[in-house]
């Protein structure tokens, strides 16, 4: 109870995962069960400015779901090339005027640190969408949160990360966040796509087991979650290199055999040919799952943070 | 035996302690290769608090906090002798401060700090080794990587 009171979104920014503490994500995660199927105009007359610099399919729609299903509504664009920044017009003045139109900004920008200066410059509270390789902070609690959802829990669950773990932030934000709960971690990658010595520090610093390995079925019976990851194409000068190393890190059904029944399968999707599509109907599979909870999280955070709930 | 290894100076900064090695990029950091007065440099002297030392000796000039803070950097055991009349005035070690503003830019090309026109911020991340923390990036740096 005490502990709730003193946990308060209201106006705050969400920049990036590590400016959250364990108790704030199980606060956001538990607020968020209330939003499974919640349609109520809790935000009305709230305004959400959303500005993608970049691409973006579930991260973008999710976030103008989440506002309608509210009562809010959505302004802003999908691609830089309709807004002023094309007339050489700063982030940070594209921020400062925005946030003079609208209660709260959700921001998808390429460059890394990019959603912390607009927080910075913007009167209202700032979500960051994706700043380049560096953090999602609502995809992890999105992931967090399926995690709980299918587990029942996330404190010392076995989880394996698998594919190109040294690009892909979502690897890095969500280790991080399960650091922070005792998870065994395992890193399966091949070699010229291995976790940074970076994030292999943190997890040393705050003692979480890990270990790294070549192929999923060196760990597969030991897991709770199987976290995929697409290996891009454009890492790879060689075609052949990428072809090889494509197919090595594609799961195959064989290897559920020695599955625990309740391991899940997660992808922060899209997803090329790391999942085959014959996996979809498996028990395993839980990825379109994760990718609803996308939805849930983010009308959680939202009323969170525009005071739709306290 | 040498009567001595470095000059002595008349007025001015002499940086000690300097770890052995890195008195080349005390020079560099502090753009000492344009200042118009001497500057001598002592590389691999003996010292018995750290086995060997760098040293570097600037005549005329007092240091600012931010070379302060620069020296820091990249030489985090390093003392600061003013020297007044061949005789040592004030002695104090260098501090990295926990947050720098403006002290040294991003090593990272994608960091937002490298394209807009604001200042770089960065947090003191480790001092065994001396690492920093990018405020915008959140990219870890060992201190070399920032000369």
């Amino acid at each position: 109870m005490g502990r709730e009171r003193e946990i308060d979104f209201l106006h705050r920014d969400i920049i990036s995962i590590n400016d959250f503490s364990k108790d704030e994500i199980v606060y956001v995660l538990e607020s968020a069960k209330a939003f499974e199927h919640m349609r109520k105009p809790i935000l009305k007359d709230s305004v959400l400015g959303v500005l993608f610099f970049e691409p973006s399919t579930r991260t973008r729609l999710s976030f103008e779901s989440a506002m309608a299903q509210l009562g809010g509504k959505t302004i802003g664009f999908a691609d830089p090339l309709v807004s002023s920044s094309t007339k050489g017009e700063s982030l940070l003045d594209t921020v400062k005027i925005v946030s003079g139109y609208c209660d709260a900004i959700v921001i998808r920008h390429p460059l890394e640190g990019s959603a912390r200066l607009a927080a910075e410059a913007s009167e209202i509270p700032v979500i960051n969408g994706g700043d380049g390789a560096n953090q999602h902070p609502t995809q992890t609690l999105l992931d967090l949160y399926t995690i709980k959802k299918c587990q029942g829990r996330i404190s010392g669950l076995n989880i394996a990360m698998v594919g190109d773990l040294k690009y892909g932030r979502t690897v890095h934000s969500l280790a991080c966040a399960l650091s922070k709960f005792g998870c065994r971690l395992y890193f399966v990658s091949p070699e010229s796509l291995k976790i940074p010595k970076h994030i292999i520090d943190d997890l040393q610093n705050s003692e979480t087991e890990y270990s790294e390995h070549k192929e999923v079925g060196e760990v597969i019976k030991e897991c709770d979650i199987v976290y995929m990851t697409r290996i891009q194409k454009e890492r790879f000068p060689d075609p052949a290199e990428y072809e090889r190393i494509a197919h090595t890190y594609a799961i195959e059904k064989d290897v559920f055999r020695e599955a625990k029944p309740t391991m899940k399968i997660m992808h922060p999707l899209p997803r090329v040919s790391e999942i085959p599509k014959d996996i979809d109907d498996s028990e395993h599979a839980y990825y379109f799952e994760q990718a609803a909870n996308g939805l849930v999280v983010r009308k959680a955070l939202l009323a969170l943070i525009l005071g739709g709930v306290k | 035996m040498r009567p001595y290894k470095v000059y002595a100076i008349k007025h001015g900064t002499v940086i000690d302690h300097i770890d052995s090695g890195n008195a080349l990029k005390v020079v560099k950091i502090l753009k000492l290769d344009e200042y118009d007065q001497i500057v001598t440099v002592g590389i691999g002297l003996e010292s018995k608090k750290m086995g060997k030392k760098d040293i570097v000796k600037i005549e005329n000039k007092s240091l600012t906090k931010t070379e302060l803070n620069k020296i820091a950097l990249i030489a985090p055991h390093a003392t600061i002798n003013i020297i007044q009349e061949f005789k040592v005035a004030q002695k104090f070690e260098v501090a990295l401060p926990q947050f720098m503003e403006n002290l040294i830019k991003c090593p990272n090309p994608q960091c937002i700090s490298r394209n807009e026109d604001i200042y770089s911020k960065f947090y003191k991340h480790s001092l065994n080794p001396l690492k920093v923390r990018c405020h915008y990036c959140e990219r870890v740096f060992d201190s070399f990587s920032l000369i």
